[in-house]
């Protein structure tokens, strides 16, 4: 052992320094730099958790959480909106889909006549195409509650606002994923139509739907899944369900009716969560 | 063999799960409709739907005076910084929660950490928000915390996962090598996962910038906290600038983290 240790090449100076010094300083530095505004910006104050009452507040409201508040008409109230919270998901991803499957079909690459060979019509074929994909963008662009709240400003408090913004963002999110699923396939039954003369309605009935129609419904499922969650999000603009109810209790500083929501919207995700793993389970 | 036998063998077996599975999607998306109740026609009258024209047609052009545009970029910038900071201290938390996660302390600490991390992600933002405007008063501070509590959860049970899957090997090596467990940590486990963590933290930061805009609805300022009162207020213009701010700011802090993913991240992390 020491024979072999002796064999080595003495080294020349040992580092006293860490070598990265300057390295981890100047980063220390830059960090310092970087977050102080930050920090100033974002009104980072933790100890405004501690003055003007607010611990007391939260301390009373946090208080009340327990017990859930467990009045009959409360929980007829609370029974109904969650009916409506999944509800407003299920139409919403209802509409989303009469959105998205015509706008899916057009954005597919998959479908053009003018790629199997040279011919006419390409320019024309590809102009609509970008055209769907960039209303496919802006319609998901801007986010659902945004929506929401914009609907509610036009058609009035209610469930309606929520069902059109999931419409809405959830259309142009489920049309971008179906065009790349039918394109992401297998191809090939879908050229042979085309190259044999099918129109295109019918290359997408029999030679696309058929050999995506697992991942199509699976994705569509997982998505309801989602808006489940979105439904209660945007209940706090005022589009119905359990977010609304969840809204007017924090508001009324009642520990427990929020804490009674908070249950029944753990258990819903809970619930949508396998409920759409199962749908998937059996579709797969 | 028998002409049926051939058809038999020729048609696919039906498939009734699927079949029952749709006839009963079906019923819920008719029995929702039904729910609901809302007045379709009302909402689609020449009436409602002139209105929604002069709704929108209200937002044209965008306020662009270059008060208010300076109004819409403090907006965008204070959102940033929400998202940013939120991020940051969910770094902290998720980081320090995830080596309870991970099983470093026990088995009794590992379920518990986990317990905790999977409640605060499943409370959404803007309830974390709803409930920190309690605590912390109106302003960006709440819309902070809020983000810092649910991403602390869903960063936390990530990072946890990449301790879990990372190698033992370079760390149980500066163990028997004497190295005390702390730097065996923060030299053979911690650099190995760093690149990962970082990845999914500047994820969390995109995502967290499109939550942020939407937290000043309920009081957590920002471009939300804006939007909310323009609405509020019937200025369509003012609004229609606000959007386009929020879009720009999740374009630009897209493209920057991708970027950033992009060189800080290598492949096989």
């Amino acid at each position: 052992m020491s024979a072999s240790l002796s064999a080595l090449p003495p080294r020349s100076r040992a580092p006293a320094r860490d070598p990265a010094l300057a390295g981890r300083i100047g980063a220390a530095v830059v960090a310092v730099v970087v977050l102080w505004p930050l920090l100033a910006l974002a009104e980072f104050k933790p100890w405004l958790l501690f003055e003007g009452g607010h611990l007391s507040v939260m301390a009373g409201f946090i208080g009340g959480f327990f017990p859930p508040s467990l009045a009959p008409d409360f929980l007829a109230l609370l029974g109904k909106a969650t009916l409506e919270t999944l509800a407003i998901a299920t139409a919403g991803i209802a509409l989303a889909f009469v959105v998205a499957a015509p706008l899916g079909a057009l954005a597919a690459r998959s479908l053009s006549v003018a790629r199997i060979g040279p011919g006419r019509g390409e320019a024309g074929e590809r102009t609509v195409r970008t055209a769907v994909r960039a209303v496919l963008t802006m319609l998901r662009a801007i986010p659902e509650v945004v929506w929401a709240l914009v609907f509610v400003r036009v058609f009035g408090l209610g469930p309606g606002a929520g069902v059109l913004a999931l419409a809405v963002t959830y259309g142009g999110m489920l049309g971008k994923v179906y065009a790349e699923i039918l394109e992401s396939g297998d191809t090939r039954p879908a050229r042979a139509l085309l190259e044999a003369g099918s129109p295109r309605l019918a290359v997408l009935f029999y030679a696309l739907v058929p050999g995506t129609a697992q991942e199509l419904a699976s994705y569509t499922v997982y998505r309801w899944e989602c808006a489940v969650r979105a439904s209660v999000v945007m209940g706090f603009v005022g589009a119905g369900g359990l977010g609304q109810l969840m809204d007017q209790s924090v508001k009324m500083l009642n520990g427990g009716e929020a804490s009674s929501i908070l249950i029944v919207f753990l258990a819903l995700v809970i619930v949508a969560d396998g409920l759409s793993a199962a749908i998937r389970k059996v579709l797969g | 063999m028998t002409a049926a036998a051939l058809l038999a063998l020729r048609r696919p077996r039906p498939c009734f799960a699927c079949w029952a599975t749709a006839a009963a999607m079906a019923a819920a998306v008719i029995a929702s409709f039904a729910f609901l109740a809302v007045d379709w026609r009302s909402l689609f009258s020449t009436e409602s739907l002139r209105l929604m024209a002069k709704f929108v047609s209200e937002f044209f052009p965008p306020d662009h005076s270059a008060a208010f545009v300076a109004k819409a970029a403090w907006g965008a910038l204070q959102t940033f910084a929400v998202a940013a900071v939120g991020t940051l201290l969910a770094v902290v938390g998720g980081g320090l929660l995830a080596l309870p996660a991970a099983g470093r302390f026990g088995r009794a600490a590992r379920a518990t950490a986990r317990l905790a991390l999977n409640f605060l992600r499943s409370v959404p933002e803007l309830v974390w928000a709803a409930l920190m405007v309690l605590a912390a008063g109106l302003g960006p501070f709440a819309g902070t915390l809020a983000l810092a509590l649910h991403t602390t959860g869903v960063l936390g049970r990530l990072y946890a996962e990449s301790l879990e899957n990372a190698s033992p090997a370079p760390e149980r090596a500066l163990r028997d090598a004497g190295a005390s467990p702390l730097a065996a940590f923060a030299y053979a486990t911690l650099p190995l996962v760093t690149p990962q963590g970082v990845a999914y933290a500047l994820y969390r930061l995109e995502m967290n910038i499109r939550m942020a805009a939407m937290l000043g609805f309920v009081g957590a300022g920002g471009l939300g906290q804006l939007l909310y009162f323009h609405l509020s207020i019937f200025q369509q213009a003012q609004s229609a600038t606000l959007l386009i701010a929020m879009f720009l700011l999740v374009f630009a802090v897209d493209a920057l983290s991708g970027w950033l993913r992009a060189r800080l991240a290598p492949a096989h992390g």
